[in-house]
């Protein structure tokens, strides 16, 4: 049987700050197409597992890949071009227009000296209408609402053209509407073929949205599979450390209370 | 566009003063005209040093304004503000005092204002202020009172009859002893500074996103930005030692760009040189015509620049503090 190259494997790895690890032995593995949702609580690690699958920081131990190939050998553009971040928000004081943010999702294709051109601008403006926001291409950013920015970077995310994208709390700060268009535009790219790992506080999102789940917390991983076989009641209720109820609706969905 | 008002903001500042051109006479004296003694000297001598001077120095503090307030996130900081002027007025005094070469000088304030900029930066991170404007801002004026001590300790020790007159006016930010040498002198520090700005200006841009953004989308953010603030440091440093410490500059002019281009640092930057260039021109033509005594430089762009500033805190005050 032929084996297709993951976009994202890590084994044995431990993250963490300054030498000491964080969390140690996690197995990972995104596929094209695919969502993974990281869940635990806060401070389990997860924004810092993400900035290790970056190479933002270094691993403890352990190995990561990105489409076979050892993160650590790969140069920022390298990495840039298999892997986009969607950061928890924009951080900039700085009104630039959409369009402006989602063409900087070009850098890692330029030479040091270019400037995005005409192509670079068509491929931004696909990505914002892929999201269904090219209406607002020259709306100064500073004036768009949350789920509105987020959309932005998401499109500079798939702007940057790489296989896979990591989204830390997508929708953490935003209301009902937004987290569902959020969503949608999730399940978008993976239908795209694109390959998402998230991390979210709520099990119920993550079960709507993700195909994979990995569970997290202090102690370490607890389980990491399809989202059918480790969400369950059991796993859930030693993740967050209280009593969770799953149930299953008509819908075949997943529901935790 | 600001190209053209660059140039008429230049022939009108080479035409107004105590011995009047017509911009025909400029003209014709610029290109080989020798008939007229008195307005080829004052013309090459005079007038053409002291504009490019202050169109350099104009050019010189925009653009390290528009590279800070890009690299640190932060629109309110400028050369001043972060106290890089008054760190290399330090460096440049203590060359004075010292009776150095114009070169050393330069050097010796690139040094002091890299310094200055490295403590700012420290203090900000050591304090956990990054992400927020106002301790920047706050370390830098520390930063730069402290720099301000240095000075006075030179004023001090320099000989009161000839050195503190000179070191005071100078400091106060003036071009009236601006001569064709000082430009030769200033000239290569100011093109060594701008180069690597205006080649990477679009990847500078990114850097407004912070470093891990920045890193994600493919760039070596800390290199860049080391590259960065060497650049603006020592673009700063060549304007004060050909000038003196002229406040405000890099601050507003930035902001006066933006409003014209956007935030996009390919964009902001050389309308940023354009403006400082032509409006350095403009105040300097006013400083040196609007009364018998010349007015210093650091007070006319203070006047103008204060409320600016007010306008900018009032303005922004609500986004910066989330």
């Amino acid at each position: 049987m032929e084996r297709v190259t993951p976009l994202i494997e890590a084994h044995g790895l431990a993250v963490g700050h300054r030498g000491k690890a964080l969390i140690a032995g996690i197995e990972l593995r995104l596929d094209a197409g695919r969502v993974l949702c990281l869940l635990g609580p806060n401070g389990a690690g997860k924004t810092t597992l993400f900035r290790t699958l970056l190479g933002l920081i270094p691993p403890i131990a352990g190995e990561i890949a990105l489409d076979g190939r050892p993160l650590a050998r790969l140069t920022r553009a390298r990495i840039a071009r298999h892997l986009a971040h969607v950061p928890q928000a924009l951080a900039t004081p700085f009104a630039f227009s959409a369009l402006d943010i989602v063409l900087m999702g070009a850098a890692a294709g330029l030479g040091p000296f270019d400037r995005p051109g005409k192509a670079e601008a068509e491929r931004a403006m696909a990505a914002l209408d892929t999201l269904g926001i090219a209406d607002l291409a020259h709306s100064e950013v500073t004036r768009l609402s949350g789920g509105q920015r987020q959309l932005v970077l998401i499109a500079r995310a798939l702007a940057q053209d790489a296989g896979a994208i990591v989204m830390d709390e997508p929708t953490a700060s935003l209301d009902f509407a937004n987290r569902i268009r959020v969503g949608r535009a999730v399940r978008g790219l993976a239908r795209a073929g694109i390959g998402v790992i998230l991390s979210s506080h709520d099990p119920n999102q993550a079960a709507a949205l993700g195909d994979d789940a990995l569970l997290m917390n202090r102690h370490g991983v607890i389980a990491c599979g399809p989202v059918d076989e480790t969400m369950t009641a059991g796993n859930l209720t030693r993740l967050y450390g209280i009593r969770v109820r799953r149930e299953q609706g008509s819908d075949g969905r997943l529901r935790f209370s | 566009m600001l190209a053209l008002g660059l140039v008429v903001a230049m022939m009108a500042a080479a035409a107004i003063g105590p011995f009047a051109l017509s911009p025909g006479r400029i003209l014709a004296v610029l290109s080989g005209d020798r008939s007229d003694a008195q307005a080829v000297t004052v013309l090459w001598n005079i007038r053409l040093p002291r504009v490019m001077a202050a169109a350099m120095v104009g050019a010189a503090l925009a653009a390290a304004g528009a590279a800070y307030q890009t690299t640190f996130r932060n629109p309110l900081v400028s050369p001043d503000i972060l106290g890089v002027s008054a760190g290399a007025g330090f460096g440049a005094v203590l060359g004075l005092l010292l009776g150095l070469p114009v070169m050393a000088i330069q050097l010796l304030g690139f040094a002091m204002g890299l310094a200055t900029v490295g403590l700012v930066l420290g203090l900000t991170l050591a304090l956990r202020g990054t992400g927020q404007v106002l301790v920047m801002v706050l370390c830098g004026i520390a930063i730069g009172a402290l720099a301000g001590a240095g000075i006075s300790l030179v004023k001090l020790l320099a000989d009161p009859e000839q050195q503190l007159p000179a070191i005071t006016f100078w400091l106060m930010g003036s071009l009236a002893g601006v001569k064709r040498p000082d430009l030769a002198a200033a000239l290569p520090a100011l093109l060594i500074g701008a180069a690597p700005l205006l080649a990477l200006r679009w990847r500078i841009g990114l850097l407004a996103m912070g470093d891990d953004e920045a890193r994600a989308m493919g760039i070596d953010a800390t290199r860049l930005r080391l590259l960065v603030i060497a650049c603006a440091t020592l673009m700063t440093a060549a304007a004060v030692a050909l000038a003196g410490v002229i406040g405000w500059i890099g601050l507003m002019v930035p902001h006066m760009a933006r409003l014209l281009t956007g935030p996009r640092f390919d964009r902001l930057l050389p309308a940023a040189i354009l403006i400082g260039a032509g409006f350095m021109v403009l105040v300097d033509t006013a400083a040196r015509s609007i009364a018998t005594l010349e007015v210093p430089l650091g007070i006319l762009t203070a006047v103008l620049g204060a409320p600016v500033f007010v306008w900018l805190l009032a303005r922004g005050a609500r986004p910066w503090s989330e």
